[in-house]
């Protein structure tokens, strides 16, 4: 077809007015989208939709990979978990309280070290990209190279850190192996490696905040602190809860710090729930009671979602 | 990160231009320099791990663990590397470098392909069952990747597929995260030029490959390293879905070294310079891409 075919290809345009730059181009054959979509849409039922509802059949069975039968057992994988006297109840629930205690102390670290980070990156200054970037590198690294690397340094006896603060004649804890310092070595090494994802949303929260507020509060008088308080943190807002909502699920979600760093130790006290679901589930191979546990840590990180967003809702109502 | 949720979402424009907060950091004397010391040592902490990684790694055995700890490695040996060239002990590195290579680039490539044609149709085309297929699509944003594990792990065991790279190349291609990504892309390219082609004659699919995709490759080189980084990053599927020493990704791998090597440090550090050497170059080259694509996905709300 030339150009001189025009008007032609212009009227075979159908139905609508011939040519409408708001509309979709909606003149190609009936199958054409489907086509463009297939390739997309066989991945995405295969390992998305299929196993996502596959999931709840598999928690409904007495699913075992390495035994024949696989016989159904209604909601039992589920009620067993809150029988105190069942195989899994003690070490999941133990589980989900170190997911717990992990999720509520990272998480302010994870908001006000960040943004503390974000407010330095947020002037004018020689090497600004440059120190973006250096903050931002260890989490292109990785969680397996950041988990060597934090075991080798946190070493008791041979490692960097013990090695300094001996140096300094301060105590040289147990990092990975003695409590509450395990908890601490897991959180400090997740700061180091996500600080800068949160922070660089933060920044870009912070550049979205218009200058003329912050010249308008210097000309009435306000101090920095005012001006933080009154303009950056209300202005953060949606940023905020974004961050705390992302935070909150990644914490939730922890698996390679424990499992490189103390593998699950002291006595299965770092072992988060998502360990324990993958033991059970792809070790032992007892899939239905894994795939049960598994919703129900996700019915609980749904509630705690729901919960975030009614806070961050009321308080806006009240400010 | 887990093979869904990837870097966040990332949406809209490509460029991002820092600029300085009017009223604040315009500081001089004390301020400034207490400015410049907390920042410096700030730094530090970010740098000063790598750097003792990389040292380890040049050390003989016995040097990196006597005390005083030296950070200039005495002798200077690449005898860590060496271990990690062979491909038939039990922790072959090399094998285990050359298949997240070939996991993450064949993952990749079809994101990119099965991605850029769907966003495409979504932001382009109007069909029956369009906003049925993309609601379910934005559903899946919220299904956490642990209620996938289970699930996964029997269909990829169906497949064929266990211990095998197919497991770690195709599944998390099934993801939203890309269609979501260029679909935003797609929606903000004028019109006009598709209309053009069209009355020039071109097929939907040619206006795509010809004209549209070449429009977009700063987006599709965002998404590719994004997708990149997550695969070759992933630890929790492979632990799990390989289990042959030549079969695994650096991930599991270096999990496996520091078990053989936990008192030959060198080696474990050489093995994770290893792992850090592909995404550091690949940040260096789109750093200013990645972090925009990040910076955006907090500011859609």
């Amino acid at each position: 077809m030339s150009t001189a075919a025009r008007p032609a290809a212009a009227r075979r345009a159908g139905d609508g007015p011939v040519v409408t730059t708001n509309r979709p181009i909606r003149r190609a054959g009936r199958a054409t989208p489907y086509l463009f979509l297939a390739p997309f849409l066989v991945l995405f039922l295969a390992f998305m939709v299929i196993p996502a509802v596959y999931g709840i059949w598999i928690s409904l069975h007495d699913y075992n990979y390495l035994l024949p039968g696989k016989p159904w057992v209604g909601l039992d994988n589920y009620t067993t978990l809150f029988d105190s006297t069942s195989r899994d109840a003690e070490p999941f629930w133990k589980s989900m309280r170190a997911t717990g205690i992990f999720t509520v102390i990272s998480v302010p670290f994870l908001l006000v070290v960040p943004l503390g980070v974000a407010l330095l990156l947020n002037r004018a200054f020689p090497g600004r990209t440059f120190f973006r970037a250096v903050f931002f590198t260890p989490y292109v690294l990785g969680v397996a190279v950041v988990g060597v690397l934090f075991r080798f340094m946190l070493e008791p006896t041979i490692g960097v850190v013990n090695y300094y603060l001996g140096l300094l004649h301060l105590p040289q804890p147990a990092w990975t192996t003695s409590m509450p310092w395990a908890w601490i070595s897991l959180v400090g090494m997740t700061v180091w490696w996500t600080l800068g994802f949160n922070a660089i949303i933060y920044l870009a929260g912070l550049q979205d905040i218009s200058a003329d507020l912050y010249e308008a509060a210097e000309v009435d008088g306000a101090n920095k602190w005012q001006q933080f308080r009154y303009i950056t943190l209300p202005g953060l807002r949606p940023v905020l809860l974004f961050v705390l909502t992302v935070t909150i699920l990644a914490s939730a979600n922890m698996f390679g710090q424990s499992y490189l760093v103390t593998q699950g130790g002291p006595a299965n006290e770092t072992r988060t729930a998502i360990m324990y679901i993958a033991q059970t589930g792809l070790r032992e191979f007892r899939q239905g009671a894994a795939a049960a546990m598994g919703y129900i840590l996700a019915v609980a990180l749904i509630l705690i979602s729901l919960l975030n967003f009614r806070l961050f809702r009321t308080d806006e109502g009240e400010s | 990160m887990t093979a869904s949720t990837g870097a966040a979402e990332a949406i809209g424009g490509m460029q991002e231009n820092l600029r300085p907060s009017g009223g604040r950091g315009r500081g001089r004397g004390p301020g400034r320099v207490l400015f410049y010391v907390v920042l410096i040592l700030l730094g530090l902490v970010f740098i000063l791990p790598l750097l003792w990684m990389i040292s380890t790694s040049f050390k003989t055995a016995s040097d990196a663990v006597s005390q005083p700890l030296g950070w200039i490695p005495t002798p200077f040996t690449s005898e860590a590397y060496k271990p990690l060239a062979s491909t038939t002990s039990q922790t072959p590195v090399i094998l285990w470098f050359l298949n997240s290579l070939a996991a993450a680039t064949i993952n990749t490539v079809l994101i990119l392909i099965t991605a850029s044609m769907a966003a495409y149709a979504f932001a382009r085309m109007n069909f029956p069952g369009k906003k049925f297929l993309f609601g379910l699509i934005v559903g899946t944003i919220f299904i956490p990747g642990f209620i996938l594990l289970i699930p996964n792990f029997l269909i990829v065991s169906d497949l064929g597929w266990l211990d095998s790279l197919w497991a770690i190349a195709i599944p998390s291609a099934g993801g939203a995260f890309g269609v979501f990504f260029l679909r935003q892309i797609f929606l903000s390219l004028p019109r006009e030029i598709e209309e053009a082609a069209w009355l020039d004659g071109a097929n939907q699919f040619q206006i795509f490959l010809r004209i549209v995709l070449p429009l977009v490759r700063p987006g599709l080189a965002t998404l590719a390293v994004l997708s990149f980084l997550t695969n070759w990053n992933d630890l929790i599927w492979p632990v799990y879905v390989l289990f042959s020493p030549n079969k695994f990704t650096l991930p599991p791998g270096l999990s496996i070294l520091q078990g053989a090597y936990s008192i030959n440090y060198p080696v474990v550090m050489a093995g994770a310079v290893v792992a850090s050497v592909p995404v550091i170059i690949l940040f260096i080259f789109a750093q200013r891409h990645v972090i925009a694509s990040v910076a955006r996905s907090g500011l859609k709300g």
